[in-house]
């Protein structure tokens, strides 16, 4: 039973992680009704820029506030080169254009920062925390406990910043009706920058974490892999539903990957595990079936 | 009269000579790179690249080419994608058909989507270190090789390692066989079980899906299974996270041994503090003590014809290793021109020829400045590996430590493996195998 509640939590832990990422992809959606492909190249240039700046020798808090810098200057310039264009255009044609941002931003910056991979040391060891380990024989990493606090108070900021203040509301009507929220005096690019540029924040809080886990490297990219299941859970319109979507994903991948391999092999033979890769995406597709909005997204009704 | 005559003669005698010189020159020997230096792998390929065309470079300034024919060369970047691999071969055979060196991909999917097409080709693909491993049996395979060593006899000679380090008794003991959960960490499989089996370990098996950046339900497995040691498969962003993940929950690094994919600085350098310790094998040694890494630095860097712009990376594991790769590849040509004609450009026919009477005996090695750099070889028709041997090193937490002399695998229980499915795949492709008696 033990041994059940140490990859339950760690699990959970895991999936604040997957949070984190699932959380640009919902600021975007919300403000453009747009799936952000390039939202992975995204946390792989955020965390690129610390490490690239920290490189020339500047120290880690500096490297955080020139990168957060470098992804405001990317969130205003991906509005007036990208999207500005793009306006009343079909989801689908935005939706192409970061798909063309992606592969954009994974070519320039290793160009810029070179592509070797690199530690990030944010001064948070990842070991066991050892009164837990000693009095309850289980492994609780420090490192995920911090990511989980840094996770909850991005939530609670962004769902606070959403509801209750004036651009907040802007977002949410630029993101029903482009045309009517132009019609009502909303300054639509300025709020496109403004929501790319905290998308281009999360994006740079995740890179650091993973980057701190995993290294800086171009496998980054792959973290928006690990968003989508979480998505599709949680809901494309709600933050505090990629932080619920992330940690159920993150739970029952793991306890599926310890639990339901021994079965299969007993009913099958041979060597099955390795399935959190594809897992998560069964479950997500299962709840789509039930629930096609996710947990928290807003149940769309169309009058005949 | 005789005045006109005389500088017009001296004129025609020099152009005789400058067209000679010329004639020379144009004696060329190409090599078809299809590589990768940009992507998700890019960095392993600059060092690795870096490294080949470095020694090519070497050759032409230091010895001015193989008995005088100029190394050429002509790259195509595959970003380590299959598709664009075989696309990058397509366009570069054109030119390798008059002479190539060995084609080198540094990719087990190209290496497999190029084997039969380069057998009709004649082209000569090395996979050293990768690719198809059954490729040692040159007589379904012959224009395949698999040099130096290869997944199995690697991970025999791991168990040899661990057994030595165990006290030499294995029987009753447990070793977790972490892997890439791909046709690369399914490779050496056969031979961890095969070992089990005769050395009386128990083998847990614990794959890792791709891309393997989340690790935590493996590694609480690993804890709770409490192994001796754990043999590592790795590739990519999946060895940094096995080495954070084991110390998050407290499995001693200099327990976990991983491949030679998960033993490069790119490996160990991202997981900072948390890879020191850690033991991975390879086949070829690193830093710039080996003559040939220090020569290269002086006379290629020094004309500035060096290939890296990042001069770090030489001394490197993938730098050497692509030195190394590179030191074979010539030598393969080096073999094939005293067969075929000294001072001529070689056919890829020809160069396979080479590659298959490899015979570089530590002597020749420390005639090349290159002692120790890579395991004696001795390749043959029946033997397209050469060699079998790895060394282990350790991370210290800023280079990696040679701690073993060249093991060899187990021989005599691997290679029989690669037989039976060289066999098997030659029933299936209709291969009439040679007979490898009479190219001898």
């Amino acid at each position: 039973m033990n041994f059940f509640f140490e990859v339950l939590i760690g699990g959970l832990l895991s999936g604040v992680m997957y949070a984190l990422v699932a959380l640009g992809f919902v600021l975007i959606y919300k403000a453009s009704g747009v799936f952000n492909f390039a939202q992975g190249a995204m946390v792989y240039l955020a965390a690129l820029s610390v490490v690239g700046v920290m490189e020339f020798g500047a120290p880690l808090w500096l490297a955080v506030i020139l990168a957060f810098a470098i992804m405001t200057l990317f969130g205003i310039a991906t509005e007036k080169f990208v999207l500005r264009k793009l306006v009343n255009q079909p989801p689908i044609a935005l939706f192409m254009a970061t798909i063309g941002l992606a592969f954009f931003i994974e070519g320039l910056a290793p160009m810029i920062f070179g592509s070797e991979p690199r530690a990030l040391d944010i001064g948070i060891v990842d070991e066991p925390i050892e009164y837990i380990l000693e009095n309850f024989n289980m492994v609780i990493s420090r490192f995920d406990l911090v990511a989980a606090g840094v996770a909850s108070l991005l939530v609670a900021t962004l769902a606070l910043f959403f509801q209750y203040t004036r651009i907040g509301r802007a977002l949410r009507a630029v993101a029903d009706d482009h045309q009517a929220a132009l019609s009502i005096g909303i300054p639509l690019q300025q709020i496109w920058a403004i929501v790319w540029g905290v998308a281009g924040f999360v994006a740079l809080v995740a890179g650091m974490m993973w980057g701190a886990r995993n290294g800086v490297q171009f496998a980054l990219t792959f973290t928006a892999l690990k968003a989508l299941p979480v998505l599709i859970l949680g809901g494309f319109t709600s933050v505090p539903g990629a932080i619920v979507g992330g940690l159920i994903i993150g739970a029952s991948e793991k306890l599926a990957e310890i639990y339901i391999p021994p079965v299969m092999q007993d009913l099958f033979g041979g060597n099955f595990g390795g399935i959190e890769g594809w897992f998560p995406y069964v479950l997500a597709l299962l709840f789509l079936l039930v629930r096609p909005e996710g947990l928290f997204g807003e149940r769309h009704i169309d009058r005949v | 009269m005789i005045k006109s005559i005389k500088p017009m003669l001296a004129a025609a005698a020099l152009s005789v000579a400058m067209l000679s010189q010329v004639a020379v020159a144009a004696e060329e020997q190409f090599f078809p790179i299809p590589g990768y230096r940009v992507g998700p792998y890019g960095a392993n390929g600059q060092a690795f690249y870096g490294g080949f065309v470095d020694y090519l470079n070497y050759v032409n300034l230091k010895d001015k080419g193989v008995n005088g024919v100029m190394l050429t060369y002509e790259e195509c970047e595959t970003e380590y994608n299959n598709a664009k691999g075989v696309e990058c071969y397509e366009r570069l055979k054109g030119k390798a058909a008059k002479s190539s060196g060995p084609i080198h991909t540094m990719s087990t999917g190209i290496s497999y989507a190029l084997i039969d097409k380069s057998a009709q080709d004649k082209l000569p693909l090395a996979m050293m270190g990768y690719g198809r491993t059954d490729a040692v049996d040159g007589s379904v395979f012959p224009y395949a090789f698999p040099l130096v060593t290869t997944y199995q006899m690697q991970a025999s000679a791991i168990v040899k390692f661990i057994k030595e380090k165990l006290g030499g008794d294995l029987n009753g003991k447990k070793i977790v066989y972490l892997y890439h959960d791909s046709a690369y960490g399914k490779e050496a499989i056969i031979a961890m079980e095969a070992e089990a089996a005769l050395n009386k370990f128990t083998l847990v098996q614990i794959p890792v899906a791709h891309p393997g950046n989340e690790q935590g339900a493996q590694w609480l497995k690993i804890r709770q299974e409490k192994p001796d040691f754990v043999v590592f498969w790795g590739w990519g962003v999946m060895n940094q996270t096995a080495l954070k993940a084991a110390q998050k929950v407290g499995f001693p690094r200099d327990r976990m041994i991983g491949s030679w994919w998960t033993g490069s600085e790119e490996d160990v350098v991202p997981a900072g503090d948390a890879a020191k310790g850690y033991m991975a094998a390879t086949w070829n040694v690193s830093g710039k003590q080996v003559p040939l890494i220090a020569d290269i630095e002086k006379v290629v860097y020094g004309a500035g014809k060096g290939n890296l712009q990042d001069k770090s990376k030489i001394g490197t594991v993938l730098y050497n290793r692509g030195v190394s790769a590179a030191v074979l590849s010539v030598e393969a040509i080096r073999k094939a021109q005293e067969k075929y004609g000294k001072g001529k450009a070689m056919t890829g026919e020809q160069v396979r020829w080479g590659l298959e009477n490899l015979n570089i005996t530590d002597a020749r090695l420390k005639a090349l400045g290159a002692t120790d750099l890579l395991p004696e070889i001795k390749t043959s028709c029946d033997n397209h590996e050469g060699s079998g041997k790895v060394k282990i090193q350790q991370w210290d937490g800023t280079k990696w430590v040679p701690v073993s002399g060249w093991i060899e695998g187990n021989k005599g229980l691997i290679h029989p493996l690669f037989q039976a499915s060289a066999k098997q795949y030659a029933k299936e492709k209709g291969i009439t195998p040679r007979d490898c008696a009479k190219e001898k």
